[in-house]
């Protein structure tokens, strides 16, 4: 099966389903072709043929510059990816989209020399390729800027940009011409910051650019985003968007890995879906609506969680598990007075930096108030430690799963009785058949998918390490359940499971605080929500409010 | 295989799991230590029982690792948190002093009877547990990198060791004390049982209770572990401690073998031998994966090679060469 022009249109099945369709307003900006803008690597030729496909709508097609087929790669047992494929074009960005375990992470460890195919090839116009490590991927002109930035913190922007390929006069670093190239090539992403500044002291947004300046550095001519957006907020994205227009307006291929819908419609002009490792399709955004997309990727109608229930709501003398009043920390947190009620779902929105992971850690007793009081069922609480929160019956969730949820290299049984063992303290062990009896219940009760409670949880996908996480505060029966971005970087499946249960749990008259950066989460799962902006509690709502009503207090116009 | 039950089916074949296991390149290395040994000296692993007492290289070995043993212990364990404890030296040295300082002012008047040794040993334990405090303090409340904490009393140490002995080898006349280090209970010698019981207590209170779950937990991923509610700085702070415990037993067992406390020369170089001994039996340096039976067999390796270099003849000094051509030897091995 080939994707390049070479073909004529309509005898492959993947042809068909790119008949030129409407497009939606997004695409529908007329954008120069790439042209000789100093940059001689991002240079493409125009191809013939090619203009009369844009006039009319039709997505952008232009050269196949990567090309990849029945791939397949096993790890162990365990079928990554069974002849999966795809192509990706010069000036074109491409969504690559599927479930955590469909084969995304692989394929890209594929392409970029990471891993190795057991069969299959790639080609790199029309060259086959076989990158023996990420650097040679890099030399053939493929870069990747991965989901947690992997450049180094402590060096300096400029030096960040130019390690491993230092300008040299003398046989020295021209410290001149990296200082001069880094600010050069940030230019290009219309970014002015001290380059001489360490990166680290740089928001996660501004890393990423800078990863992504260094991919140009590298004369890229793909450019993989794995993720790139899980950590950003939405003015962030907006901007990073922008840069990949620009980009895709100089022929560069970018083929973007993300789990958020609406960005894949933002900003994709083509769409490949990966499901069981196999390819499911490819398609233009306006020919896979939303509800479709979901089903290509996950193989099935997925059923959205049934969200709140308007008629169950929660009595008005229902007790209050936490109260917090004019709680804060400074730097942190404005004072802050909310209550959480037994079988309510707290949904707490706002932008990153706002205040929600402060406000959860405050009230777990993560970081110390040093204003305002917490009372925990009625009694006033003075936190010093989680500890004293587990002791009291809270439980967190954390936003970081891998650095503060899981503990990657136990397994999921010891993940699940972690917290319910500390409470328990070191001395009353308990004994290995209840751990055992805890962890299969977990598994089984909230569909965790893995090998047996003796895997690693580092081996489970990011929706099944989440599920572990909720399991092992479960485990402790909370009486308050802080849930601080559960649903972030995990697949759709997992994301509606979780949130399904989070409903069943407030039901059974369990007090949750959901905090979310996504307003349709919040108004499908809240009986109330609340919105912190710049630190403050900007306001509540009632459950069931409309997502612009939401959206305002969390930009805080109106 | 139809009627073989699952379970061995999921097994892996007997050598694989043998060759899989952390304990056997360790227990390979000390197996062929040991008979190289025998070969190049056929009496090498001679036991012999006279007078009611076990005599042979064998029992030499486990005698003198036996202090080595008792401070690799304490350092895995502190390795385990994503610790270091460079300090051991030193505090063995104090914990000897004290122990001579305080028998020689108790037994100046004359006076005999026991009351002096345990005296003895409960100062030089208590000096070394404050050491070990002091080393956690640093650590977890100050917040400073290990390696530096616990430099600062591996340099003070021998200092204040030297105050309290005035400057001099203390010289310690008085026989009870002697039992420690070279007396025999039921043929073997009394050190044996001293790090035998500290092993098997270990090893106990890891497994019968969570404090193993909680030390591999907080080695792995110390935010994740605190997130959890463990409480991963009083646990940190208490194995510091335990470690200058550990280092105090080491420090009796050492001044009662030779009779005096050289405060200069107590255990000098004994922090990397210690951590040479938990490296080779499987620890994680990094922390988290821990093996206690691996340091003890690490440490018996160290005490094989230095009987095995005086029991050829050879001069001290191929020692060290030798020691380090293990030492890559094994980590080559061990690395996956």
């Amino acid at each position: 099966m080939s994707l390049s022009l070479s073909r004529s249109a309509g005898d492959g099945p993947l042809w068909s389903l790119l008949h030129p369709p409407a497009v939606d307003g997004l695409f529908q900006r007329s954008l120069p072709r790439p042209a000789a803008d100093g940059l001689s690597h991002s240079f493409l030729p125009p191809l013939a043929g090619e203009g009369a496909r844009r006039a009319d709508g039709g997505p952008r097609v232009s050269a196949t510059v990567l090309h990849a087929e029945g791939l397949h790669k096993h790890f162990g047992a365990t079928r990554a990816l069974d002849g999966a494929g795809m192509a990706l074009r010069a000036g074109e960005i491409h969504a690559l989209m599927g479930q955590n375990g469909a084969g995304k992470s692989t394929l890209i460890k594929l392409l970029t020399g990471v891993e190795h195919p057991d069969a299959g090839t790639v080609t790199l116009d029309g060259r086959t390729i076989a990158p023996a490590n990420p650097l040679d991927a890099q030399r053939e002109g493929i870069s990747t800027v991965y989901q947690e930035v992997n450049l180094c913190p402590n060096l300096s922007v400029a030096e960040n940009l130019y390690a491993g390929r230092y300008p040299r006069r003398f046989g020295l670093v021209d410290w001149r011409r990296v200082r001069a190239g880094a600010r050069e090539l940030l230019a290009e992403l219309r970014l002015d910051i001290d380059v001489d500044m360490p990166l680290s002291s740089y928001p996660v947004a501004i890393q990423q650019m800078v990863a992504i300046a260094r991919a140009l550095g590298v004369s890229a001519r793909v450019l993989i985003l794995d993720e790139p957006t899980s950590s950003l907020d939405e003015g962030e994205v907006r901007e990073l968007f922008a840069v990949m227009r620009r980009l895709r307006e100089r022929g560069m291929a970018i083929l973007f890995v993300t789990h958020f819908l609406d960005q894949v419609y933002a900003v994709s002009d083509r769409i490949t879906v990966l499901r069981n490792g196999a390819l499911v399709g490819e398609y233009t955004p306006a020919e896979l609506p939303q509800a479709a997309l979901v089903k290509a990727m996950v193989g099935r109608e997925v059923e959205l969680a049934a969200g709140r229930d308007a008629q169950a709501a929660v009595a008005d003398d229902a007790p209050v598990v936490v109260e917090a009043r004019g709680l804060a920390r400074r730097g942190a947190l404005h004072p802050v007075t909310l209550q959480v009620k037994a079988g309510e779902v707290l949904a707490l929105g706002g932008l990153l930096g706002s205040g929600r992971t402060e406000l959860a850690r405050l009230l777990f007793g993560l970081d110390r108030a040093d204003a305002g009081e917490l009372r925990i069922q009625g009694e006033q609480a003075s936190l010093r430690h989680p500890a004293d929160a587990v002791a009291r019956g809270l439980a967190l969730c954390p936003e970081e799963r891998k650095t503060e949820g899981i503990v990657a290299e136990l397994s999921v049984r010891e993940n699940i009785v972690l917290a319910l063992q500390a409470r328990r303290g070191w001395r009353r062990s308990l004994p290995r058949a209840r751990q055992d009896e805890l962890a299969r219940h977990y598994v089984e009760l909230l569909g965790v998918k893995t090998a047996g409670i003796e895997s690693p949880v580092g081996a489970l996908s990011g929706g099944n390490q989440q599920k572990v996480v909720l399991a092992r505060w479960l485990a402790t029966q909370p009486k308050l359940l802080i849930l601080d971005e559960p649903t972030r970087g995990i697949d759709i499946a997992a994301k509606q499971e979780i949130m399904a249960e989070v409903v069943r749990l407030a039901r059974e008259g369990m007090a949750v605080l959901f905090i979310s950066a996504e307003i349709e989460e919040l108004t499908r799962l809240g009986d109330r929500i609340a919105v912190l902006r710049e630190r403050h509690l900007a306001g509540e709502l009632a459950g069931g409010s409309d997502g612009g009503q939401v959206l305002d207090l969390i930009a805080g116009h109106g | 295989m139809a009627d073989a039950t699952p379970v061995r089916q999921d097994r892996a074949p007997l050598h694989r799991r043998l060759l899989a296991h952390p304990l056997f390149w360790p227990l390979l290395a000390l197996a062929l230590l040991l008979l190289g040994n025998g070969l190049l000296n056929p009496g090498f692993l001679a036991l012999e029982w006279r007078d009611g007492r076990l005599y042979g290289n064998l029992v030499d070995i486990a005698n003198r690792a036996a202090p080595l043993i008792l401070v690799s212990l304490g350092m895995t364990l502190v390795i385990a948190v994503r610790g270091l404890d460079i300090s051991v030296g030193a505090v063995l040295a104090i914990a000897a002093t004290v122990a001579a300082w305080t028998i020689g002012r108790m037994t100046a008047g004359g006076e005999a009877g026991l009351a002096p040794l345990f005296a003895a040993i409960g100062a030089a334990l208590a000096a070394a547990a404050l050491c070990g405090l002091w080393n956690g303090l640093l650590v977890v409340k100050v917040g400073m990198q290990p390696i530096i904490a616990t430099l600062i009393l591996m340099v003070a140490g021998r200092g204040v060791a030297q105050l309290i002995s005035g400057g001099n080898i203390l010289t310690i006349y008085y026989p009870p004390y002697s039992f420690i280090g070279t007396g025999f209970l039921f043929g073997l010698p009394f050190s044996l049982y001293v790090a035998a019981a500290v092993f098997i207590a270990l090893v106990l209170l890891l497994d019968r209770t969570a404090l193993g779950l909680f030390v591999r937990a907080i080695g792995h991923n110390p935010v994740a572990a605190h997130v959890a509610g463990v409480r991963a700085r009083a646990i940190t702070l208490s194995l510091y401690v335990f470690s200058g415990f550990c280092a105090g037993l080491a420090g009796l067992l050492v001044s009662s073998n030779v009779a005096s406390a050289d405060a200069n020369n107590a255990g000098q170089l004994l922090e990397l031998d210690a951590i040479l001994a938990v490296a080779l039996g499987g620890t994680a340096l990094a922390g988290g994966r821990f093996s206690l039976a691996g340091s003890l067999v690490g440490a018996v390796i160290i005490q094989t090679i230095t009987t095995s270099i005086y029991a050829i003849g050879s001069a001290p000094q191929v020692y060290y060469v030798v020691k380090a051509l293990l030492v890559v030897a094994m980590t080559v091995l061990q690395s996956p």
